[in-house]
């Protein structure tokens, strides 16, 4: 199946602590390698060396601040979305990091509080267009809209195709 | 309008006469960067987007450092794929494995000059700031919209000025002084922003000192780590480079500015302990066995980190049980330290002397650390994994305590 990140989502929550650098994401030596598939088969190795094959298409990432830290290497978030995760959901992002996410059409939610409100393993919805998540429980949690630009970029699947569909 | 360094030169870039804070501006690039482990992705990138030519084959500059030689064949046709581009696409300034880190050649080599707007694939680029330059770190797809357009947007950031004040002691450098910096402000404190450098001891440092203050910027979230340009600068510039350059400095009444003071007169030298880098002790109160020394990357190898080391290791051994592994930043670097004698002094002290290249700094290439070792290091990261097995531990110091280290096989405070 493949992924679909769109307006609304629906998938299971894997939990991540604070300050999850791009080294755990994607180690640098796999950095040589560019390839979707072969990147994420070794994404987040460091804390769980099977974090792909647990993952469902469309599942989410939910972390504590500062995820992405660290370096530039655009592997990381092309690791991510090898895997199959839908969005990643923390309390903050790095700066860099959430340029490349965007870029190649990962959704990064900023909620804060997020991280201490849900729980490993439940399904959650995502409404992107109200800026909602949805807990498993019925509960309501706001995250920061994202402009319409980056919407359109998120459906285009990245930033390439989002130009070449405007030109 | 009272405007920041950071938003003066990206209202130049962006040919506006004032820009603030929070404003996205799109900003036209002098210099675009990318090396051997993100350019083979920038370039993928670029043939999707389907632009022909490049938008100025003369402000690319394209080093080889990081798997240099290759390592594995994966490696060498990266090598192989960013020569090739090279050579279809006429870039001017390639530089293959022989030159050494790119945020050490790219001054070095003229490439930088105060006030331009300079982006590289590698988070470190924020070390040009020490030039006055507005330079920071962008993904592979943002590289390809510069290698195809030549722009890019920005946000403009707010500002976060660190006034530093006070002499430091002896035995203390200006890597203990960010190092202190990164333990007070945190890992995220910085985020978006753009950090300054000022003060008396600013001043006093030399252009490599400062290059340590910015390239680790990044470390506490910075965008770009600026210093604004002095007699030194000016000096340094004219010495390296033929470019017009031009000098703006921070309205100390702008909005968007923070000012902090810190003041290092009982600084002594710093840790930064496994696994993030505000995770910051002073050396003397560290007891911890090594296994690995690391002396250089585009933090700590200059010409003066070297000569640091070397006086320190002087007629002293490598602690038995301990290895030290020494990458002068560039071949200029190099062939100074070897005329100087230094290179001996090393030998001599048993510690291995590698080709100029990032080395263990990114954990893929030469001098990874296995499972439970314990490195100490002169660069700018210690995350989880970074200089190879995920149970190993990297700490992080300037070059003195790391060859006072060495000898003694043990995290020590120079004296």
């Amino acid at each position: 199946m493949k992924t679909i990140r769109g307006i609304s989502m629906k998938g299971k929550v894997w939990k991540f602590g604070d300050d999850i650098d791009t080294d755990i994401i994607l180690p640098g030596r796999y950095l040589i390698y560019t390839d979707e598939e072969t990147l994420s088969n070794h994404c987040m190795e460091g804390l769980d060396s099977d974090f792909k094959g647990k993952i469902n298409d469309g599942d989410f990432i939910v972390a504590g601040k500062n995820f992405g830290c660290g370096s530039s290497r655009e592997h990381a978030p092309i690791a991510i979305k090898g895997c199959g995760i839908g969005a990643v959901i923390a309390e903050s992002f790095a700066r860099i990091f959430y340029r490349n996410a965007t870029n190649i059409g990962i959704p990064l939610l900023e909620a804060p509080g997020i991280s201490e409100v849900l729980e490993e393993g439940e399904i959650i919805d995502i409404d992107m267009e109200k800026g909602i998540i949805i807990s498993e429980n019925g509960q309501i949690y706001e995250f920061k809209k994202l402009p319409p630009f980056m919407l359109e970029i998120l459906k285009s699947n990245g930033l390439i195709e989002y130009l070449k569909k405007q030109n | 309008m009272s405007m920041t360094m950071a938003e003066k030169i990206l209202a130049k870039a962006s040919s506006k006469n004032n820009v603030e804070a929070g404003e996205i501006v799109m900003a036209n690039i002098d210099v675009a960067m990318m090396h051997d482990l993100t350019g083979p992705l920038a370039i993928e990138s670029f043939n999707k987007i389907g632009t022909e030519k490049v938008w100025d084959k003369d402000k690319i500059i394209i080093p080889f450092d990081h798997q240099v030689p290759a390592d594995s064949l994966t490696s060498a046709n990266n090598h192989i794929l960013m020569r090739n581009f090279v050579k279809n696409q006429n870039i001017t300034n390639f530089y293959d494995m022989y030159k050494g880190v790119c945020h050490q050649i790219l001054p070095e080599l003229g490439h930088v000059v105060p006030g331009e707007v300079i982006v590289g694939a590698d988070s470190h680029t924020c070390t040009h700031g020490a030039f006055g330059a507005f330079s920071t770190g962008i993904g592979s797809t943002d590289m390809a919209m510069v290698l195809s357009t030549g722009k890019l947007w920005f946000k403009v950031p707010e500002t976060i000025k660190f006034n530093i004040e006070g002499k430091l002691k002896e035995n203390v450098y200006s890597k203990d002084v960010i190092l202190k910096i990164i333990g007070d402000t945190g890992v995220d404190g910085a985020t978006y922003k753009s950090c300054e450098f000022s003060g008396p001891i600013i001043e006093d440092m030399s252009i490599s000192d400062r290059m340590v203050l910015s390239n680790m910027a990044v470390e506490m979230g910075g965008k770009t780590g600026l210093i604004e340009p002095d007699n030194k600068t000016i000096d340094y510039i004219k010495k390296h480079s033929k470019k017009k350059y031009n000098i703006y400095k921070t309205d100390e009444d702008a909005s968007s500015l923070e000012i902090r003071n810190v003041n290092v007169n009982e600084l002594e030298p710093q840790v930064a302990c496994p696994n993030n880098v505000d995770n910051v002790k002073p050396a003397s109160e560290l007891d911890v066995e090594i296994d690995q020394v690391f002396l250089g990357s585009c933090t700590n190898g200059r010409i003066s980190d070297l000569r640091v080391a070397a006086k320190i290791l002087k007629g002293k051994k490598v602690a038995k049980n301990t290895r030290m592994l020494i990458y002068p930043a560039s071949r200029e670097t190099y062939s100074k330290a070897l005329d100087e004698g230094l290179i001996k002094i090393f030998v001599d002290a048993n510690a291995l002397i590698m080709n100029p290249s990032c080395g263990p700094c990114l954990g893929g290439h030469t001098g990874l650390i296995g499972p439970e070792e314990v490195s100490l290091s002169t660069s700018n990261r210690n995350f989880k994994g970074r200089q190879g097995s995920p149970e190993g531990k990297v700490y992080l110091s300037s070059p003195a305590t790391a060859a006072a280290s060495a000898i003694e096989g043990r995290i020590t405070k120079p004296e």
